[in-house]
């Protein structure tokens, strides 16, 4: 998938760019260097158009050319840009009064579970909720269920424990709050929380 | 006298209320009062030598609700009395034998020098009032009759809560022509929701009515299932606040809270024992939702259940000495029961497809829960000596039930237009009423206990 791909690719830079980011200001300084040179080129183009207009060679394109100063990514930025990806995939769905991890989150679950492993200091917040059929009582056990499940899942793919901690809201805490049958589907969530 | 001595408990009761009254929630009453008994309560006469001052509770309107909101009562309405009188010796027994009514509920409020009112007011069957009207002869003497009137009660009432006195008024009434004590002078304790609200969600509690709102507690975060204790002066609840579970008790004299150290895991449900020395909750601290006892002097804490499937919604039985709680022990949730001595457990739901969150009712004779039947969640009885179940809500999402403290309502939770609200429905599921609410959504109703002391 090309959100997998995207985030492989971060994970894997991720360490590139923190060698990158150690030696940032003399990279800065030379870059400075650079930019200046091709102002003053520019410069003298520009004026060498003007007042030989008939030189038989046209130094310049005429519109700005330089490149923009590109500053490296520090390792906070980097993870601050996967979290932000695993963000926006980070809810798991479950069926009507079922407490499993259903195969079609097997992927969700490894890019988290991944970024978790090469991340040790990060944790993570897993909420269970429930959708609004049945009982607060029962619903409330039941989201502990669901954050419990996403638990296993994780440790089992290497996750540490410590990383993890969970809450449950059981109905407490829906997101479609209309008490239709779209809206349960929406509810019965576990929520992945950096 | 005895009944001096609850009157006057029932004046430091009152005193003892916080303050801010509104409404926010109204009983409209939506199913059965066809075998309501007639009655009728008269206006009750202002004696003050000043005109009655505006604003005046009236007393006799709201005696009228109480007996209309139990289901079992029609009051007449005032525009078909045929008089208004204030004392036994004005009645007109015909005029009154003719309406039909049962019984007349007349009065007379005095104001006193210090600020309070006397409130005089009596009970009067019409039937043996009419019958009355000619004295008899007993022992070769004409004697006249007084047995047609069923109460005739004075007391001294401070004006700051003149609801309640109305209420107690009525429970007096209740009590003499069902046999049944009254449940008008309780409270309910509910969460609201309003997403619009900075902080969305909150504990309030209300008289039994809705009336006298007010808000105890609100949150960012979601607050659960609150649960009175045996003397109506404090509540127990779950509250997210901290983004984890945690068990408080909040104190209504002084309006300050306490919090029940947490334990690892789910910390919820809390329910008082019925001698208020314990809280039975649901923890999840080794590993999965079990049933707990935690003892309020000794603060230990005793592990009751332990399965590997959840174990939730835990309540007292009247006598104290066992728990009903949900399980899923044989699969799908029913309802156990646990003896707190043997330890002894006994599954009592086998109809339906799930059964969750039971209480027993106060004369121990019934189950009252929620029940899974062709997708639909409704609240039903079961009785524990048959196993007969009665269904007594046609919900869809019907939960949270509460019994009322005489045991002849149930507060619930339903939906209603899209919105969640609180309803009540007679413990015979003949009389519906519900509570729409002015703003937001209802949910998790608790009734309180009687407010009063018990009588002798």
């Amino acid at each position: 998938m090309q959100l997998n791909k995207i985030l492989k690719s971060l994970v894997i830079a991720l360490p590139m760019l923190t060698l990158a980011a150690c030696s940032s200001t003399t990279d800065t300084t030379a870059n400075d260097g650079v930019e200046s040179a091709t102002q003053q080129t520019t410069t003298e183009s520009a004026t060498n158009a003007n007042t030989a207009s008939d030189a038989n060679v046209v130094v310049g394109s005429g519109t700005d050319v330089s490149i923009d100063d590109v500053e490296n990514l520090t390792a906070e930025e980097v993870k601050k840009q996967v979290i932000d990806e695993l963000r926006k995939r980070h809810v798991v769905y479950f069926g009507f009064d079922q407490q499993a991890v259903t195969a079609e989150y097997g992927e969700l679950l490894q890019d988290h579970a991944n970024f978790l492993i090469d991340n040790p200091m990060v944790k993570v917040l897993i909420e269970g909720h429930a959708d609004e059929r049945g009982t607060p009582g029962y619903n409330i056990a039941l989201g502990e269920r669901r954050a419990d499940a996403v638990v296993k899942y994780l440790n089992n793919l290497g996750v540490s424990s410590s990383q993890i901690s969970t809450v449950s809201y059981g109905e407490e805490k829906p997101v479609n709050t209309s008490h239709t049958e779209a809206a349960f589907t929406q509810n019965r969530r576990a929520v992945l929380v950096y | 006298m005895s009944i001096t001595k609850r009157f006057l408990s029932f004046t430091i009761l009152c005193l003892m209320q916080v303050q801010i009254a509104y409404a926010a929630l109204e009983i409209v009453i939506t199913e059965g009062t066809n075998s309501a008994r007639p009655v009728a309560v008269i206006p009750f006469k202002w004696l003050g030598s000043q005109p009655q001052p505006q604003g005046m509770t009236d007393f006799a309107s709201i005696i009228a609700d109480d007996l209309r909101n139990s289901g079992r009562f029609s009051p007449l309405d005032r525009s078909l009395m045929p008089q208004t009188p204030a004392t036994e010796s004005a009645v007109d027994y015909a005029a009154w034998k003719d309406t039909g009514v049962e019984a007349i509920v007349i009065g007379t409020v005095k104001p006193l020098t210090n600020g309070r009112l006397q409130i005089h007011f009596q009970l009067i069957n019409v039937l043996s009032g009419f019958k009355n009207q000619t004295p008899q002869k007993i022992d070769e003497q004409l004697v006249k009759n007084t047995d047609h009137i069923k109460l005739n009660l004075k007391g001294n009432f401070s004006t700051r809560r003149p609801r309640h006195i109305s209420h107690r008024l009525s429970d007096y009434v209740f009590e003499n022509l069902t046999g049944t004590r009254g449940a008008f002078l309780t409270r309910i304790a509910y969460v609201s929701i309003n997403y619009d609200d900075k902080y969305p969600f909150k504990l309030l509690i209300s008289d039994y009515d809705g009336m006298n709102q007010h808000v105890l507690f609100r949150s960012t975060e979601p607050v659960m299932s609150p649960s009175w204790d045996p003397t109506g002066k404090k509540l127990a609840y779950m509250s997210m606040e901290d983004k984890k579970h945690e068990i408080w008790i909040y104190d209504l004299v002084t309006q300050k809270r306490e919090l029940i150290e947490p334990y690892k895991g789910s910390n919820i449900l809390p329910v008082f024992s019925p001698d208020g020395s314990k809280l039975s909750m649901v923890l999840s601290k080794s590993g999965q939702a079990d049933v707990y006892v935690y003892d309020l002097k000794t603060k230990k804490l005793e592990r009751l259940t332990k399965n590997r499937g959840i174990d939730t919604e835990a309540t007292w039985s009247p006598d104290g000495k066992s728990l009903v709680f949900t399980s899923e022990r044989g699969g799908r949730p029913q309802i156990y029961q646990i003896n707190l001595e043997s330890k002894k457990i006994k599954r009592l739901t086998f109809e339906g497809n799930a059964n969750l969150n039971p209480s027993i009712t106060p004369d121990g004779k019934n189950l009252v829960m929620v029940s899974l039947q062709k997708g639909k969640y409704s609240v039903t009885k079961q009785d524990l000596s048959d196993g007969y179940v009665q269904k007594l809500t046609n919900g869809r999402l019907d939960k949270s039930p509460s019994i009322a403290p005489n045991g002849s309502m149930v507060i619930y939770s339903t939906v209603v237009k899209g919105k969640q609200v609180l309803s009540l429905v007679s413990m015979d599921g003949r009389f519906k009423a519900v509570l729409p609410a002015s703003d937001g959504e209802v949910k998790a109703p608790a009734w309180s206990p009687f407010l009063t002391s018990k009588k002798n």
